[in-house]
């Protein structure tokens, strides 16, 4: 046990004396946290749009200030004709064109139908299609009002409710993905590489020519950073509720628990990795291709799993972030509880047994 | 050529012999079992096409609290040959042992009771020196002040500068720390692979005397390294190359089997006189060596014949002189005959 107990010690002793890989370590969770949160959103704000207005009636005006009125959207360039429409995107200025044909109000008024033009660039078609979709929304709001002392015939009308994240919030989204994310990082990549380095150094040669058991060995490495993921998942976790307003519905130790799980998960992979490679360069790339982009990929996170073709689907269900990321997803977000994800947890488990079972099978107590 | 070998190695027998008489009076009341017996090791790597024969069929003894040299260029199989007793490496055939224990099959137990020092630095670099030296110290279950009286005389030269990581020491220092580190747990048997390259003269020299007054504690200690001039601070060597011992005797030993008149010849145009006495009938071999060439003769040859033959070919004053042989001269004997 001393033993034991001086070999983490040394452990942390070089992961507090290397500041630079401690200061990414720790900053990493906060940063992605941040940039996800305010700089990479995929919720559409303030996007600005053109608009040609060959009617200019009091109609037109009325829906061109609905427009610049609702955070989507904000009028930046007025055209004057069609030809200019091109030009304006080509600029890159705008990413949305209105274009009222002449007469607009006195068709709405005599013909009880107007037409309205929205070009769109669709050169980013998941934009294009949110902004289509909110200008139409804010047109047939006003239509509703227009219309609203007269009863139309035949109306069906869309009630939408948003579950669990009424205000439509990536934070909801991207705060499981980070933590997937990040565990993967710290855990998988530094325990790789930690270990790996002892034998680029030639220090796990004179581990192994002592009474210290490499099974103890493989442990202590993995303790620090079985530590530092606990800090980050705090960091993260605060983060989330302080600064992004992303709440924990469900409860915070079953939370926990399951961080820890994928955690050790991570770590046996680490671990796998050390007993596979000699130097550190593959154990970094290793890890990189084989857990982090899978992780991006393949965990639902950035993109949707349903809508993968066969084969990818089944790998998806290979990668452990998948699992986590679905598990975080219940219970930080929907707050369920342990009967919703059990099944989920069993399978972490069981990758983590098998993982673990591998690597220890694979370490190797001689050099080659 | 044939006899030669066989006079070297009656001779080295001899010496074995006589050797371990000395010791079985030295220690007598300990153990009389060597230390470490090596029984015709092999060890190849890679596959067929570039197949590496790394040792080939290594045997030799080591007697308890001896401290015994292996001496040979690089790529003889040093470390190899260290890294199979340290239990790090399975050898492809022969078997040897460790303190009585197999190192294949007792391996654990091995481990629990050798030093081990690998050629290159290998200890933590960023951390201290009291650092390491207690975390080798609590690795083998041990504590610093247990085994302080071992290493005092070592530790205490580099103890002033506990403090400082190990990365920022200069090579003897690290030297010494790492020998600090390998004796913390009272090993039984000490191997050192190469400590004493790249570091310097002075501090080759302080290393050696502080192997010395360790093998006067009775830990018995294998040492290799590629300097020959250190082969005589050992009690015995073996000379090592190409995968094969070609001899096994203590400095004295080795040197007394050079049966050949050797001189040592020294003139202005030393290229030029090489070149003569490589002509010469009565050279069986001759080298550079220092300022001087060292000649090896025929039986029946003598420096005054060299003299003769270089002074009828128009050198004037060469200077001849017989010499006794040093470990140097006999391995390069060694490696021709071999």
């Amino acid at each position: 046990m001393k033993q034991f107990v001086s070999f983490v010690r040394k452990e942390f002793h070089h992961i507090a004396r290397d500041k630079r890989t401690l200061f990414i370590l720790l900053g990493m969770p906060i940063m992605q946290i941040l940039i996800f949160g305010f700089a990479l959103t995929n919720e559409v704000k303030n996007s600005k749009i053109a608009i040609l207005d060959q009617s200019n009636d009091p109609s037109t005006q009325a829906l061109r200030s609905e427009l610049d009125a609702s955070r989507y959207f904000d009028i930046t360039q007025d055209l004057r004709s069609y030809q200019e429409i091109e030009g304006a995107f080509k600029k890159g200025k705008i990413k949305m064109a209105v274009i009222f044909p002449a007469n607009f109000a006195s068709d709405l008024d005599h013909f009880n139908t107007a037409q309205v033009q929205l070009v769109a660039d669709a050169s980013d078609p998941n934009v294009a299609n949110t902004l289509t979709n909110y200008a139409t929304a804010i047109i047939l709001d006003y239509q509703d009002r227009i219309t609203n002392n007269r009863r139309l015939p035949h109306t069906i009308k869309t009630e939408m409710r948003m579950l669990y994240n009424p205000q439509l919030k990536g934070a909801y989204s991207f705060v499981p993905g980070v933590m997937a994310m990040v565990l993967m990082l710290v855990c998988t990549l530094m325990t790789a590489i930690t270990i790996v380095r002892e034998k680029e150094l030639g220090t796990m040669e004179i581990m192994l020519v002592s009474p210290m058991r490499p099974f103890k060995i493989v442990v202590a490495k993995a303790v620090p950073y079985l530590l530092l993921s606990m800090v980050n998942i705090t960091s993260i976790l605060l983060l989330s509720v302080f600064v992004l307003e992303v709440p924990i519905n469900g409860s915070l130790v079953l939370l926990l628990f399951e961080s820890i799980l994928f955690t050790l998960t991570c770590l046996a992979f680490g671990l796998l990795i050390s007993t596979k490679t000699d130097s550190q360069q593959t154990a970094m790339f290793i890890a990189l291709t084989g857990m982090f982009l899978p992780t991006i990929m393949l965990s639902g996170f950035m993109f949707p799993i349903e809508n993968m073709p066969l084969p990818l689907r089944i790998l998806s269900n290979i990668v452990p972030a998948k699992w986590f990321y679905y598990i975080v997803k219940e219970v930080m977000i929907k707050g369920l509880g342990i009967t919703a994800v059990w099944k989920e947890t069993l399978i972490l488990t069981g990758m983590l047994l098998f993982l673990l079972a591998l690597s220890i099978r694979n370490f190797k107590i001689r050099l080659a | 050529m044939i006899e030669l070998i066989k006079v070297i190695k009656e001779n080295s027998i001899n010496c074995i012999n006589s050797i371990n008489n000395i010791n079985s009076v030295n220690f007598s009341t300990e153990n009389h079992m060597p230390s470490v017996i090596v029984n015709n090791i092999t060890k190849q790597y890679g596959k067929k096409k570039d197949l590496v024969q790394a040792l080939k069929g290594v045997s030799f003894e080591v007697q308890q609290g001896e401290l015994f040299g292996i001496i040979g260029p690089d790529g003889a199989g040093k470390t190899s040959l260290f890294r199979i007793l340290t239990t790090l490496l399975l050898p492809d055939g022969g078997t040897a042992s460790v303190d009585g224990l197999d190192v294949v099959k007792d391996f654990k137990a091995i481990r629990h009771r050798v030093g081990y020092m690998p050629g290159r630095f290998s200890l933590y670099q960023d951390l201290t020196i009291e650092e390491n030296l207690e975390f080798f110290a609590t690795i083998f279950n041990t504590t610093v002040k247990d085994n302080y009286d071992l290493i005092k005389e070592i530790y205490s030269q580099i103890e002033p500068f506990k403090n400082r990581r190990a990365g920022k020491l200069s090579g003897g220092m690290k030297q010494k720390l790492a020998l600090s580190c390998a004796l913390i747990h009272k090993p039984s048997v000490l191997f050192l692979d190469e400590p004493t390259t790249g570091v310097d003269a002075v501090s080759r020299k302080e290393f050696w005397e502080m192997l010395r007054s360790l093998k006067r504690q009775g830990i018995t200690i294998l040492v290799s390294t590629p300097y020959m001039d250190e082969a005589g601070m050992c009690d015995r060597v073996a000379l090592m190359q190409n995968g094969e011992v070609l001899s096994v005797d203590s400095p004295e030993g080795v040197i007394d089997a050079f049966k050949q008149p050797l001189v040592a010849v020294k003139d202005n145009n030393m290229l030029q006189l090489l070149n003569d006495l490589q002509r010469y009938e009565g050279v069986k071999d001759a080298y550079p060596f220092g300022e001087y060439h060292h000649v090896v003769l025929n039986n029946g040859f003598s420096a005054s014949a060299v003299q003769q033959y270089l002074q009828q070919h128009n050198y004037h004053q060469p200077e001849v002189k017989t010499i006794r042989a040093d470990i140097e001269d006999c391995f390069i004997a060694l490696m021709k005959s071999a």
